[in-house]
């Protein structure tokens, strides 16, 4: 990708990004209220996306040599952590040396 | 007045400050790590502030120019901005000039305090807001370009860094699971999304799960309505 087309991909996340911040405040200015509809799928929905964004980190590696075990395992790994510490920082921090230390050694 | 609400708000943003500094550090480290110059973390945490976005932004910008997809892959990843939005209609109502700012720098820090921290009645409520908001996007751009600093200085073999990410939405995962009796909605999500990505493929799974996800929704409050009709009826 060159300069520009760096540039214009951050433009395009930025937009899309902003987007979904300002279009609640477009669409219901101030003194209308949103369809009952609209604000359950607001209490349901930012769960699923995270399950989601899980999924997402782990695309690649499904269809890898490996099928993801690396990625299992790490998660695994993290699991363990937090449920001994509850600590969220802990936990990320943990897991991904923990992965680094795999895949570096274990699964060139 | 100004003094006042900084006051107030400052102690709601220092976990975040910790939180974001090592994940806006590991982002910035992650930037430089990919071949990046610091510009990058530093101008992207700044614009597109939204963590988990740009951690996929880097991903973007290492495969082929798509603009659309990018596009549209911030609108699905960030779609929870619309709900938190539809949360704080009321909140941010009546806050003037800042309320600009306020929606720009809603991110899900911003949008946690904002919401549920109540501020002493002494302190004005829009200045309040104001500063959560601005202290966590200090300390994020702050993170994300030391990071990148010090990605100049340390070398060290970072094959897998970018686990952080995984790692993030793992423990967020795991976070929301204990928070939330309820688990039927995070296993929709995990659910739809790993049969999208076996069918749909990697590239172009995100779509459609999202559909999925909102037509089991749908379908399952359609039932439970269903139900407790009947329980009212007998």
């Amino acid at each position: 990708m060159t300069v520009m087309q760096r540039i214009i991909t951050v433009f395009a996340v930025m937009a899309g990004t902003m987007l979904t911040r300002f279009l609640p405040f477009f669409i219901f200015p101030e003194g209308k209220t949103p369809p009952k509809y609209i604000a359950w799928l607001g209490t349901v929905l930012p769960h699923a996306v995270i399950g989601l964004l899980v999924v997402y980190c782990l695309k690649d590696a499904v269809f890898s040599v490996y099928h993801g075990l690396p990625e299992t395992a790490a998660i695994g790994f993290i699991f363990l952590l937090h449920r001994w510490k509850k600590n969220t920082l802990f936990s990320i921090a943990g897991g991904t040396i923990f992965y680094m230390v795999l895949v570096q050694n274990l699964f060139v | 007045m100004k003094r006042k609400a900084f006051q107030a708000a400052l102690p709601h943003t220092i976990p975040i400050a910790v939180g974001f500094l090592f994940l806006g550090m590991s982002y910035g480290f992650l930037m430089r790590s990919k071949g990046f110059s610091v510009f990058y973390p530093m101008f992207m945490s700044f614009f597109i502030f939204a963590g988990s976005m740009e951690f996929v932004t880097v991903h973007l910008l290492l495969s082929a120019f798509q603009p659309f997809y990018a596009f549209f892959l911030a609108l699905m990843v960030n779609a929870r901005h619309l709900f938190y939005g539809l949360s704080m209609l009321d909140k941010y109502k009546n806050v003037g000039w800042k309320k600009c700012y306020l929606i720009y720098g809603m991110c899900d820090e911003s949008f946690t305090v904002n919401c549920s921290v109540i501020p002493p009645p002494e302190v004005d409520r829009s200045w309040f807001m104001f500063f959560v908001t601005l202290l966590n996007q200090v300390y994020w751009v702050s993170g994300a370009t030391l990071g990148a600093l010090l990605g100049y200085v340390i070398q060290f073999d970072t094959k897998g860094i970018e686990f952080v990410m995984t790692a993030l939405f793992a423990v967020m995962f795991l976070n929301q699971w204990e928070e939330c009796k309820d688990h039927r909605s995070a296993l929709t999500g995990l659910g739809c999304s790993f049969f999208c990505l076996l069918v749909f493929g990697s590239g172009r799974f995100i779509l459609p799960a999202m559909v999925l996800m909102i037509l089991c929704f749908t379908f399952d409050r359609k039932k439970e309505e269903r139900e407790t009709k009947r329980e009212e009826i007998e």
